[in-house]
């Protein structure tokens, strides 16, 4: 608590990354029109109400701005002693999708239904813990981080959850990006390189080798559907009515946005021709209705904030701080760099949604906590250590 | 606690280069999507989102002789609603229950039920339709579009014929001028979205329709209607089954009336009469609706009797085996080989010259004159009149001559032809072949098609028809058409003797197969004037009951027809 009253005290000395949160603003912001502009012909088809999907988000994102708020006026400390529960309790709540808790949303066991309109989605909490958690636990290791053991406790600490995020959610996007998060956190925190240079080498094989083997066996027609998206990703036209089909009315929505796109609100793909345009294929129409220059700008702006994540992590006053706020630069550049490599058909299809414009509430809630996070290292470091 | 180092530093920078990377990757895809591959797949883009409709083309008129329309398009429209535009449910509902005067329930139902879009009532009006758009309610919607009307519902039905929801006639003139009625259907490129829903917005590119020509007709109305008319008065003073009337110019072809009763309404022509039963099988129907189109005076055969008589008279004197003056004996019947063939009259006629005989309709006169031509001549003059080939009336579907082969023309066969029986004609070949006979020996072609006239140059003009000479010679004509109206002056047909008018003709009354069943055809074929005959008239009685004979019945629907029409064409021609 003095310490408390120590920072409060001195709040002109401490920094607050207003840029990070105006970026992160104009993103929600941006997000919103692009929603409404997407969904509102089918919402209005479905639903009668244009303004349907715009609303609840509009809901969650109040909701995570406050849920931010809250977290960035709280010392990023005090969640410590919340790394291990926090690990326990992603693990329990995405066991209860079995449960009559859990629904299933379009064919996907993904939710978890807890009344009262309040349906999470328990991978999300999981990111957010794993965050937490290889934080607090890089901090407890110290030194020991740089041995063999160290190592490759950190690589398989998130595993069991990776897992059961792909095994029980039969979410494999999810369980890559926690995956990836950790994988990121231990880069940092380890002083090593080549050891991550021979796994990325490694990881870049198998990947090839995968490919490779499914497209072979294309003609044996024991493929199952992960392995027919490979063959779809190779050659979408192929596989227009099955599983190419989204990949390839998206490369039709962002081929015909051409340079300068077809002005806001002009797509003609969010008509229905792809489905759920306002969920994981929503930079498909940004592409199709604000063309090239429209895109390069989100990702402008993505970047800027990754830079921003850079700044306060190079600046936070411990290590714990730093590896929180690198956690959460992993979580977001990955998705954004998944998701667009997944509309554009350079990575095979798989359901990552783009973080604060995708339509989803537990999404943005999750991740304006960890902006919250984020804000309140921010918030941490003094201006003379700037 | 422990510091954030130098080289965890050195790592974030790493980081933020490797996700620098990924994004510049990203972007450079992107710009390669969207500048290079933008064109191929902004077209299939388009290729998707564009859906082909056709317009309608306005189908052709069809005109009397005389301008007056017989069949027309009309405008109907359809109402349909769209759930997700209704902002007032119940107005919508009150509205349409008014205007429709349907069940507020059968309105409820289409109004809430959530679908893209509802009909809820099709042909209607369009002073109506006009009624419920004036209203402007969202979320309702009239479409107008062109439907087949004819405004004389059942006149001529079986000549006209009518058309499927293609626009495609499906009988008669409808069928037969297809091509000039039908114009060419025009297209409009539009724009929908994923359910094929069209969108407003969106600029639409048109190629219009050719609407189809109007077709003049010889028909006219006033002697279709008045023909109509004494038909369905013989057919129901004689309880027929069915009565024909052809009216034709001998000159020319030109038909001005093609009468069939019972006559079906052209704006309902898959409504079987109420008489017929209910519970028919799906293909029984179809048959009863067959026939219910069927133009007997083109689609049916008979046997012709009496009236082919004009056709043994005129080969005979042709070939100069009988001429007008020769006399002969008729003691009531004449042997054929080892057959007996009777004269109507029983007593016989005793003796009297050709012209007499002709007048008196006598048999074996005629097995006479046949016998003397012979099989093989007669069989000739049966070819050269062009009694085996079809007419080649503008409608569909003519029936061709059911005829002996000439190998197989005995004595009793010859003998039977020559008083028209035993071999089968249309009432249309007949009337073509007696045509022939009295308009100095020109075989016409019948007709109804004249002119087409519209926009598409392709089918319009003037239609000619086939006319062969020489089928008799000119002396021959004026025989025939002297014997012929001395056949009315004083013979079996004076009932078809028309005041102030010389009329020529001839009756016939032939029993239907199978012989003794009591089912006779009566019929009469009436020209006038008789010395240039400018009109021709058949009527044939299907199974009248009751007295049967052709000059009794027939002849006076004839007589009836010209006291009406003589005058009036000689007013329409003057």
């Amino acid at each position: 608590m003095d310490r408390f009253r120590e920072r409060r005290k001195n709040k002109a000395d401490h920094y607050f990354d207003y840029s990070l949160l105006f970026i992160v603003l104009f993103l929600l912001g941006f997000g919103m029109i692009m929603i409404y502009s997407t969904s509102s012909y089918e919402a209005s088809k479905d639903y009668g109400d244009a303004a349907y999907y715009l609303k609840k988000q509009a809901i969650a994102t109040a909701l995570g701005i406050a849920a931010m708020i809250f977290t960035a006026n709280i010392p990023y400390h005090f969640w410590e002693k919340f790394a291990v529960p926090g690990y326990l309790v992603s693990a329990v709540l995405i066991g209860l999708v079995l449960t009559p808790l859990g629904v299933k949303v379009k064919g996907a066991r993904r939710w978890l239904d807890f009344g009262i309109g309040l349906r999470l989605q328990p991978a999300e909490i999981a990111k957010l813990c794993m965050i937490l958690f290889l934080a607090s636990m890089v901090c407890k290791m110290g030194k020991s981080i740089r041995s063999q053991k160290g190592f490759f406790t950190i690589l398989l600490v998130p595993l069991p959850i990776s897992m059961m995020i792909w095994k029980i959610t039969d979410n494999l996007s999810s369980a890559i990006i926690v995956f990836g998060i950790a994988a990121l956190m231990l880069f940092v925190a380890s002083p090593e390189y080549k050891k991550f240079f021979l796994l990325g080498i490694a990881g870049a094989a198998a990947g090839t080798g995968v490919v490779y083997i499914i497209t072979r066996m294309a003609s044996s027609e024991k493929l199952d559907f992960r392995g027919e998206r490979i063959l779809a990703w190779l050659d979408p036209e192929a596989y227009a009515s099955g599983k190419g089909f989204q990949t390839l009315q998206a490369l039709y929505a962002i081929g015909s946005g051409g340079i300068f796109g077809k002005g806001l609100g002009q797509s003609m793909q969010k008509l229905g021709f792809i489905p759920e345009a306002q969920n994981d294929m929503i930079f498909s129409i940004i592409c199709e209705e604000l063309g090239l220059f429209g895109a390069i700008a989100i990702i402008l702006l993505f970047l800027l904030l990754i830079w921003r994540f850079m700044i306060v992590a190079n600046n936070a006053p411990d290590l714990f701080g730093a590896l929180l706020v690198v956690g959460v630069m992993g979580h977001i550049a990955i998705q954004v760099i998944l998701n667009i490599a997944v509309v554009t058909n350079t990575i095979p299809n798989t359901g990552i949604s783009l973080p604060f414009i995708s339509y989803g509430g537990s999404s943005v809630m999750f991740l304006l906590i960890e902006i919250g996070l984020v804000l309140s290292v921010s918030h941490s470091i003094r201006f003379k250590e700037v | 606690m422990e510091k954030n180092k130098t080289f965890h530093r050195k790592k974030i920078l790493a980081a933020f280069l490797i996700f620098l990377v990924s994004f510049i990757g990203l972007s450079v895809r992107l710009s390669y999507l969207m500048i290079g591959q933008s064109q191929y797949y902004a077209e299939q883009a388009r290729e998707l989102h564009e859906r082909e409709r056709s317009i309608k083309a306005a189908r052709g008129r069809i005109l009397d002789r005389n301008g007056v329309v017989l069949a027309d398009n009309k405008t109907v429209c359809t109402i349909s609603v769209i759930h997700s535009q209704i902002e007032d449910k119940e107005a919508v509902i009150a509205m349409l229950c008014r205007e429709l005067t349907l069940d507020e329930e059968y309105v409820r139902k289409r109004v809430e039920k959530v679908s893209a879009i509802e009909r809820i009532k099709s042909n209607v009006e369009k002073a109506t339709g006009d009624t419920i758009r004036d209203y402007n309610l969202p979320g309702v919607k009239v479409d107008e579009d062109f439907k087949r009307y004819y405004p004389y519902g059942e006149l001529a039905s079986k000549v006209l014929g009518f058309t499927g929801g293609d626009n495609q006639g499906i009988i008669g003139l409808e069928v037969a001028y297809d091509a000039v009625l039908e114009g060419e259907p025009g297209t409009i490129l539009t724009v929908t979205d994923a359910r094929g829903i069209e969108l407003d917005a969106a600029g639409e590119n048109r190629i219009e329709p050719v609407d189809g020509s109007d077709l003049t007709i010889s028909m006219d109305m006033n002697i279709q209607k008045y023909a109509t008319q004494l038909a369905y008065q013989a057919l129901e003073t004689k309880e027929a089954d069915s009565v024909s009337i052809i009216v034709m110019n001998p000159q020319n072809g030109e038909l001005l009336a093609m009468v069939n009763v019972p006559e079906f309404d052209l704006n309902e022509p898959f409504t079987l009469p109420e008489e017929t039963g209910s519970g028919l099988s799906e293909q029984q129907k179809q048959d009863a609706l067959n026939r219910m189109w069927r133009n007997g005076c083109i689609n049916d055969t008979y046997e012709p009797g009496s009236t082919f008589k004009t056709v043994t008279a005129a080969a005979g004197l042709e070939a100069g085996v009988v001429h007008t003056s020769d006399t002969f004996h008729c003691p009531g019947y004449i042997m054929v080989e080892d057959r007996r063939i009777r004269c109507h009259k029983a007593g016989g006629h005793g003796s009297q010259d050709f012209i007499h005989a002709t007048m008196n309709s006598c048999n074996p006169v005629f097995v006479t004159v046949g016998m003397r031509l012979g099989s093989d001549l007669y069989y000739d003059y049966f070819q050269k009149f062009g009694l085996l080939e079809k007419t080649g009336i503008d409608l569909p579907g003519e029936a061709a001559t059911i005829m002996h082969k000439k190998e197989n023309i005995g004595m009793v066969e010859l003998a039977t032809i020559s008083f028209g029986q035993s071999f089968q004609i249309t009432p249309i070949q007949l009337m073509t072949t007696a045509a022939s006979f009295v308009n100095g020996g020109r075989r016409v072609t019948p007709h109804f098609g004249l002119r087409a006239s519209g926009q598409d140059k392709r089918v319009s003009g003037v239609f000619t028809y086939p006319v062969r000479e020489g089928i008799v010679s000119a002396e021959t004509s004026e025989t025939m058409k002297m014997m012929l109206e001395q056949v009315v002056e004083n013979g079996g047909g004076k009932n078809g003797s028309v005041e102030g008018y010389r009329v020529g003709g001839k009756t016939a009354t032939s029993q239907t197969l199978p012989r003794g069943s009591g089912r006779y055809i009566s019929s009469f074929l009436g020209f006038a004037p008789a010395d240039d005959p400018q009109v021709m008239a058949i009527a044939i009685i299907n199974n009248p009951q009751g007295t049967y004979y052709g000059g009794q019945i027939a002849a006076p629907v004839i007589r009836q027809l010209f006291e009406n029409i003589l005058p009036y064409l000689e007013e329409t021609d003057g």
